[in-house]
């Protein structure tokens, strides 16, 4: 059924309807609503699970840590400053092979302060082992969620959903919310297998001392792991369309491609994409069908990056090749480095592969508005010599 | 589609105001969005936010930089903020003053602007000059973007955890400010 929520709120409403059994978070800036609007569920009767106030961001990533390890599911939330506070735990969490899921609401990192949005805090722990999606509106949150904890279980990798915060934290917008039987046809109760939960009965340890013998061999399968989910992140989100279709937003007429993984929007045969991750690609989409119908005609595309880790290289190569150029527009640097982190991956995927050229652009940071306007600029921008990154707006 | 752009003080209930307006017309059966331009929030600052209606998904994330309409909550802001920024001659102003038309001095034709004593109108229904609801009475009449009953309808959902009481009294206000 449509209705109009808050962001926070509809992600709070599906958490609830996937009824996880542990949800910890510590409420205080920069939490968002989700926590709050969980919690209030549970003071007013409407939810099963514990709900674990924690005296910081670093307790509460413990205590789903240790939940979860117990065998159940489990959920919680967080924000730039937050997320870093729990970083040593995400690395654990990931090593001990744990199937937490959580929501990031996209933050800048200080200093200097801030509490506006951009990717500088995920992308600080993409390293971690964790599955990472990035939602476009609320719609795709919502069916991010639902993906995140099918994959997790399945495959034993912590996910983490990335949504944009206060661009669809703070936003009213039509969204469906899935009803516990939906999203029961879709995601079964959650039954671990022996051996992969504390169990008396069955005693197990969880991320023991690893000696140089053995460490890099665990370190290579999670990888092996992390990378081969994507198979795993198709076809389970093929099986989302089936088993609960009123939630997947009908393919938009333009989209000429939209998996779990990534999506393309646009001319058919573009002379230049635009790639980028999130909120921002509604923009993208609105300046495309723009400049699609002017003298330009037909010239441009978007591809959204939904899934970051694992990373689609040869899904981003196929849509790409055929192209003039490439403007990734990123809301994270990586300070220091040649280009920020989703423009090296994809300049990676590319290279002695593709003649594309492909050049990125910062913006956005710490909440800074991108425009129509802007995204114009750019699409001119990248028509000009050389590649190098650009901070623009 | 039309854009709405909301100018007000800190703890004028501005944010609330945008809000209010995407869930009435949702309730309509249109499109609907609805965010506040994320500041600190701090009692008596100037506040925007922005509110679009379409009859198809909205996908656009960016502020409202070329508004159909103006709601400005709080007079005092002209001079201060430049409230009538990318509005052209069709833009249509709502304002919450007690003054007269002729002595608001604004860049914007005279048709095209509503001058409401909300203030008046919320001490009186509401007993507090919280005007955010009050001057949506006012954006109903003069837009037509969304009925009457939508807008009742939304501030039952918005409000009904704060009892019935104030619901009522918003409800009454609205009506007040719809009918002058």
């Amino acid at each position: 059924m449509k209705e109009i929520l808050e962001g926070s709120q509809a992600i709070a409403q599906t958490i609830n309807n996937i009824k996880p059994a542990v949800v910890s978070a510590y409420p205080i800036t920069p939490q968002t609503h989700i926590v709050e609007d969980l919690a209030k569920l549970k003071a007013d009767g409407k939810a099963k699970y514990e709900y674990v106030r924690a005296e910081s961001e670093f307790a509460a990533a413990s205590i789903v840590a240790g939940a979860s390890a117990t065998g159940v599911r489990v959920y919680t939330a967080t924000s730039s400053q937050g997320l870093l506070l729990m970083t040593e735990v995400i690395f654990n969490i990931a090593g001990m092979r744990l199937p937490v899921v959580m929501t990031v609401a996209n933050r800048g990192v200080s200093a200097p302060i801030t509490i506006w949005n951009d990717h500088q805090d995920t992308m600080t722990v993409r390293d971690a082992g964790w599955i990472q999606l990035y939602a476009e509106n609320h719609q795709e949150a919502i069916e991010q969620h639902l993906l995140a904890y099918k994959v997790a279980e399945k495959a034993n990798l912590p996910a983490m959903v990335c949504i944009d915060g206060f661009v669809l934290t703070h936003t009213y917008e039509d969204v469906s919310v899935p009803s516990t039987a939906e999203v029961s046809k879709f995601l079964p109760t959650f039954k671990p297998k022996k051996g992969q939960y504390l169990d008396p009965q069955n005693p197990v340890s969880f991320g023991a001392f690893a000696p140089p013998a053995f460490y890099q061999e665990i370190r290579e399968e999670l990888h092996n792991d992390l990378r081969n989910s994507k198979r795993l992140i198709l076809d389970e989100y093929e099986k989302l369309k089936e088993t609960v279709p009123d939630i997947i937003k009908k393919t938009e007429k333009n989209a000429h491609i939209n998996n779990g993984l990534i999506e393309y929007y646009g001319a058919a045969h573009p002379r230049t994409i635009l790639i980028a991750m999130g909120s921002l690609v509604g923009t993208i989409k609105d300046t495309v069908d723009e400049i699609n119908k002017g003298k330009m005609a037909s010239s441009l595309g978007v591809l959204k990056i939904k899934t970051f880790r694992p990373f689609p290289a040869n899904d981003i190569l196929k849509m790409v090749i055929s192209a003039k150029q490439v403007a990734i527009l990123e809301k994270a640097v990586s300070l220091g480095a040649t280009d920020g982190p989703l423009t090296l991956d994809v300049k990676a995927a590319l290279k002695n592969k593709a003649k594309t050229k492909v050049q990125g652009f910062i913006v956005g940071l710490g909440g800074r508005d991108i425009t129509k306007k802007l995204i114009t600029r750019i699409v001119k921008e990248v028509e000009r010599k050389g590649d190098q990154m650009m901070f623009i707006g | 589609m039309h854009q709405i752009r909301f100018h007000g003080r800190g703890g004028q209930g501005v944010v609330t105001a945008a809000e209010l307006v995407a869930i009435a017309a949702f309730n309509d059966k249109h499109f609907a969005q609805a965010f506040p331009s994320f500041g600190v929030e701090r009692t008596g600052a100037p506040i925007e936010a922005f509110a679009r209606i379409d009859d198809k998904p909205i996908r656009t994330r960016e502020h409202v930089y070329e508004p159909n309409i103006l709601i400005v909550q709080d007079s005092s802001l002209i001079g201060t903020v430049d409230v009538t920024a990318g509005a052209d001659d069709k833009t249509l102003v709502i304002i919450n003053s007690s003054k007269d038309k002729k002595e608001i001095k604004l860049p914007v034709p005279s048709k095209n602007l509503f001058v409401i004593d909300a203030t008046k109108i919320a001490m009186e229904e509401l007993g507090r000059n919280i005007v955010n609801t009050v001057i949506l009475g006012a954006f109903a009449k003069a837009t037509g973007l969304v009925t009457l009953n939508s807008l009742k309808k939304a501030i039952e959902q918005k409000f009904s955890a704060k009892g019935k009481s104030l619901v009522d009294k918003n409800i009454s206000a609205i009506t007040r400010a719809y009918n002058m």
